[in-house]
């Protein structure tokens, strides 16, 4: 080899390395046609389609918003950057949950200290709320109530989306619920262990104030409200010695009247059913026992049956989120897996047979119907 | 033999320019036995390098040269790494070699392990190049058989090796004093002394000072948005102090004692996400450590080598923006380790070595965290190897035996563990009158689980077994010193697959904020690593260095069953191509480096999937330095404009490198 060949050699291995970037492409939507997708004709819907909020692993940046065209069956992922590319970086990091109220709808960003106010239909911005670690958000005359880490509900007006108020609660607060004019609100304290939170807050709407904590178990997280003004909450336990558990709060005195002794996660109420499937950790034997289980909340008994009848419950990893269609009385559970690979959202009759299931965006954990308007 | 009249003219010429980097390797050539019939025209090869051993170095000028603030920076120039980065002065950076993971590759300071029991990684970016003499990556282990237990432990070494005092006859003092300044807001300021207090004793104090506030400018952008802003809360100061004394006994004997001090505090700016893109996290760490060594005199048949060390290490994080009832974390990290080793070599007969190391270590724990167990580890390493060496063939194998019990004062501790893993080695020279070696060789190491693996409130699981990997090389050294302009080429080339099992992997508990460890995952490594160096001569006074590497790696996520959700698909951040050029000249004072980096095609998480898809990113950097020679005196002045064609990436996702950004350094020395 001489000097000259070398130089030559030199060169083209610097060419091979510079191998260029791949051109930018604007964020697309990703639609797939749901294998075997079906849907019943002799009903009357209520809702054409369901949105689907994907959490995102902390610091990737990757939550996401999917929907679920009800009459097409046409899944379609990443809605939110592609009709809003003009957003920085997008939806953000950490989905924590998804309500529709009127025509607009609000994404909760946990770890983006945001809420994107988007068109409900079009999915298109309308403004971004700014709320330090914000949670869970609910409605009541016009107003947005949203929980955040730091230990308040905001309150939003609907019409001009500015805060109009604070409102304190315990530690950490999680999910709500609204019965008549009272706000409940799940205090977790999950951010000082072992000191947690064991109080639900209750909030006069009309005078926005805390009216009373009920003391019900520590590390309070989800709650669901039936149609007889009984509130279901869902302990966490500590992990440890404390199991998970499943209270319930009667809302016209404002008292537990009841423990149901079965672990708990999440709990969707439909009609007199309420259907709840736990993912219980222990830090003592280092593993998750998950579960399923329905009561009926008319009669606040634990039910024999399952809503997963055909055995697919044991393929899911991770339950990370559960609703009941009212059209249908369908069944929608989504699996996290891993957390950092796409999830799984099934869907089971009602007779808990699985019809369908399709890949997600990273941890599918909430969602709402879109109205049929 | 003759020696022909050009080589004895770049011989003159190369000893007189000691800081150009082809000649200022030979001087030093490795006490390699296997080197013994080096002909006269292999002098112009560069040093440092044993060529029956897969391994990798940079030192001296070479070194000096690569545009590099720390030990990190400098790593990126190995073919068969990959760095996380984590961005700016002070983000986080550790290595990972041959996509074996962080944690299986032992980094050591001056011959001995720098041990991390709570994480079991790094941060080179801790490590400024300022003290450093020579980094050298070993695959494996290194070749020698008298160093401690602890070097046969690990998947892979990296080896830092600082400045040892050395002094011409007259010569009472040696020393360097520097000042560095450049982009976001940095000053270095650095003093190196030594000092010959007796004929036979030297001393050595270094110490530096980096400020920075950490700021520079990022960009992300879709195609239809297009941000810049300024990375905050990325300040750092940080102090070094080293001193040391290295001795010589009648006998040829050698000790060395050395004390180590690192302390910093820096912000930890956070992940770029939406609407949130400012933190408040801080990070204080106090390092410090005290090692002494003794070697019994190097000629005779046998050989001792006994170190100790006592390290401290203190780590404080502090988030302000926490929402627990303080709305404040304020967590501290303290460890303790306790480390004596004995190594002994014999000499069996010409061709035949044989050595026995012992190491016992001690880790202990402390922070204040929710339901912490406060462990105690004892490991005990021993680790018996022997080498057989011919003139054209070596082979070399070892034996290391971990024995590890934990106890500790709360809760459960972790099991015992008895391991033995071997490693074999074998090169054959196939012919005489070549500088060629084939080699290969097999290893089976794991690396046990860190204390924040075993006990980390809510995270730590303390059923974990040791993570293991089996790795497979073969590959070739061939290194030929040519005649006339052209000085000698170089090229190793490593076929490699790794088999890691048991990879210890964080596996969700029942939300997002809980997360466990597992013993779940394999990953299948196959890699080809290419090294190739060459000097030209065009001219006498012009010294042209090239080099370049490429590494290929196609990293196989084959988790099946239980957790198995993306078999087959290429691991999380390891490109399949990467790669670095250097260009070196050296003209009378001035030296001229220009230097390049790419990183392919890669994927943020498991799945391959066109969201998870992570731009290839390359790097320019270069550099010119001016040097002034006055008495005994040596000024030199450089410039460097890193990142030169301002490409704004990430190496981890969502947490920016700086664009373009310059550097000027001033150093007087002696």
């Amino acid at each position: 080899m001489s000097v000259n060949h070398l130089y030559r050699f030199l060169l083209y291995s610097l060419l091979l390395l510079t191998a260029c970037r791949k051109d930018i492409l604007l964020p697309q939507v990703d639609s797939v046609d749901i294998t075997g997708y079906s849907r019943p004709h002799d009903i009357t819907p209520t809702v054409q389609g369901l949105y689907v909020l994907n959490e995102g692993n902390m610091n990737m940046n990757k939550a996401s918003l999917d929907y679920l065209d009800l009459t097409t069956g046409r899944y379609s992922r990443r809605l939110f950057e592609a009709y809003n590319p003009e957003v920085t970086k997008g939806l953000g990091d950490v989905g924590n949950d998804i309500q529709i109220y009127g025509s607009k709808m609000y994404i909760v960003v946990n770890n983006s200290n945001k809420v994107e106010v988007v068109d409900a239909a079009t999915v298109t911005r309308i403004k971004q709320l700014n709320i330090r670690q914000c949670r869970y958000v609910v409605f009541y005359k016009g107003n947005a109530y949203i929980t955040s880490n730091d230990g308040y509900v905001s309150v939003i007006d609907t019409a001009s989306l500015t805060e109009t108020a604070r409102i304190k609660t315990g530690r950490n607060p999680e999910q709500m619920a609204i019965s008549g004019n009272k706000l409940y609100v799940a205090n977790s304290g999950g951010y000082s262990p072992p000191n947690y939170e064991r109080t639900v807050s209750v909030i006069n709407l009309d005078t926005q104030q805390e009216l009373k904590r009920i003391d019900v178990a520590i590390n309070l997280d989800h709650l669901a409200l039936d149609p007889y003004g009984d509130l279901y909450v869902s302990s966490r336990g500590d992990y440890y010695t404390v199991p998970s558990r499943l209270y319930v709060i009667d809302t016209h005195t404002d008292t537990v009247k009841k423990r149901f002794d079965i672990t708990a996660s999440n709990i969707f109420i439909h009609k007199d059913r309420a259907y709840i499937y736990s993912v219980a950790w222990s830090y003592i034997t280092h593993s998750n026992t998950i579960s399923y289980a329905m009561i009926n909340v008319k009669t606040d008994t634990l039910l024999s049956t399952q809503f997963i009848t055909d055995g697919t419950d044991k393929q899911i990893v991770i339950p990370y989120g559960i609703l009941v269609d009212q059209d249908t009385e369908d069944v929608y559970v989504s699996d996290a897996l891993d957390y950092v690979s796409p999830g799984i959202l099934y869907c089971f009759d009602k007779s808990g047979k699985k019809k369908w299931s399709v890949e997600t965006g990273d941890i599918p954990g909430h969602f709402v119907f879109l109205k049929k308007n | 033999m003759q020696q022909p009249a050009f080589i004895r003219k770049y011989v003159h010429l190369l000893s007189s320019a000691s800081l150009l980097w082809a000649g200022a390797a030979y001087s030093q050539v490795k006490d390699t036995t296997t080197l013994q019939e080096v002909r006269v025209d292999a002098k112009r090869l560069p040093a440092g390098l044993s060529p029956v051993t897969a391994m990798q170095v940079l030192s001296g000028s070479k070194l000096q040269r690569l545009n590099s603030l720390s030990v990190a920076d400098a790593v990126r120039y190995f073919s068969g790494v990959q760095l996380k980065d984590y961005g700016g002065i002070g983000g986080l950076k550790t290595i990972n070699v041959r996509s074996m993971g962080t944690n299986h590759t032992a980094v050591s300071y001056d011959g001995l392990v720098l041990g991390n029991a709570q994480n079991g990684q790094t941060d080179l970016g801790k490590f400024s190049l300022d003290n450093i003499s020579e980094i050298t990556l070993y695959n494996g282990q290194p070749p020698t058989l008298l160093q401690p237990a602890r070097a046969f432990s690990a998947g892979n070494v990296l080896a830092l090796q600082s400045r040892t005092p050395q002094f011409s006859d007259n010569e009472q003092w040696n020393g360097k004093v520097s000042l560095k300044t450049g982009s976001s807001g940095l000053i270095n300021p650095s003093l190196l002394w030594q000092q010959k207090v007796t004929a036979r004793i030297y001393s050595t104090v270094s110490t530096e000072w980096i400020n920075a506030n950490g700021r520079y400018k990022f960009r992300y952008t879709n195609g239809k948005y297009d941000t810049t802003a300024l990375r905050q809360n990325g300040n750092v100061n940080a102090f070094r102090a080293e001193a040391g004394l290295n001795g010589l006994l009648a006998d040829s004997s050698t000790w060395a004692v050395k004390y180590y001090r690192y302390q910093s505090g820096r912000g930890l700016p956070g992940a770029i996400v939406a609407n949130h893109f400012n933190y408040g996290q801080h990070l204080e760490d106090r390092d410090q450590f005290v090692q002494a060594t003794f070697h019994n005199d190097p000629h005779k048949r046998y050989r001792l080598l006994a170190n100790a060390k006592y390290a401290d290490l203190y780590s404080r994080y502090i988030d302000p923006e926490y929402p627990n009832e303080q709305h404040l974390l304020d967590n501290y990290y303290r460890q303790k380790e306790v480390y004596v080793s004995l190594a002994n070599e014999y000499t069996i007969n010409r061709w035949w070595e044989s050595s026995l190391a012992a190491d016992f270590i001690s880790n202990t724990m402390d922070a204040n965290l929710y339901r912490f167990p406060y462990p105690t580890r004892y490991t005990t390493l021993v680790a018996l190897a022997s080498r057989v060496h011919l003139p054209q063939l070596e082979i070399q194998g070892n034996l290391l035996a971990t024995i590890v019990n934990e106890k500790v004062q709360t809760y459960e501790s972790a099991g015992p563990k008895r391991e033995y893993t071997p490693s074999l080695s074998l090169a054959w020279k196939p012919f005489a009158q070549q500088h060629l070696w084939l080699r290969t060789f097999y290893k089976h190491i794991f690396r046990l689980p860190t204390f924040n693996d075993l006990y980390y409130t809510f995270i730590g699981n303390n059923n974990l077994k040791p993570e293991y990997v089996q790795q497979y090389d073969a590959g070739f050294t061939w290194q030929q010193p040519m005649r006339g302009r052209w000085l000698y080429i170089s090229l190793q080339a490593d076929g490699y697959y790794n088999h890691v099992k048991d990879k210890i992997v964080a596996v969700p508990s029942d939300n997002l904020f809980g997360w466990s460890m597992m013993n779940l995952g394999r990953v299948n490594i196959k890699g080809i690593d290419v090294v190739l160096n060459t000097a030209l001569q065009p001219f006498k006074e012009l010294l042209v260095n090239a080099g370049i590497n490429y590494t290929y790696q196609k990293a196989q996520d084959v988790t099946s069953g239980k957790g198995g959700f993306n078999y087959g698909q290429q691991i999380p951040y390891t490109p399949w191509h990467s790669g670095s050029f250097m260009l070196g000249a050296d003209w009378r004072s001035l030296a001229l480096n220009y230097s390049f980096i790419y990183t392919g095609e890669r994927y943020s998480q498991k799945r391959n999937i066109p969201v998870n898809y992570v731009q290839p990113w390359y790097t320019s950097d270069l550099s010119a330095s001016w040097i002034l020679a006055q008495r005994s005196f040596t000024n030199k002045l450089t410039f460097e404009v890193n990142n030169l064609l301002n490409q704004y990436y990430d190496v981890v996702l969502n947490f920016p490198m700086p664009g373009r950004n310059y550097r000027l350094t001033l150093s007087i020395s002696r």
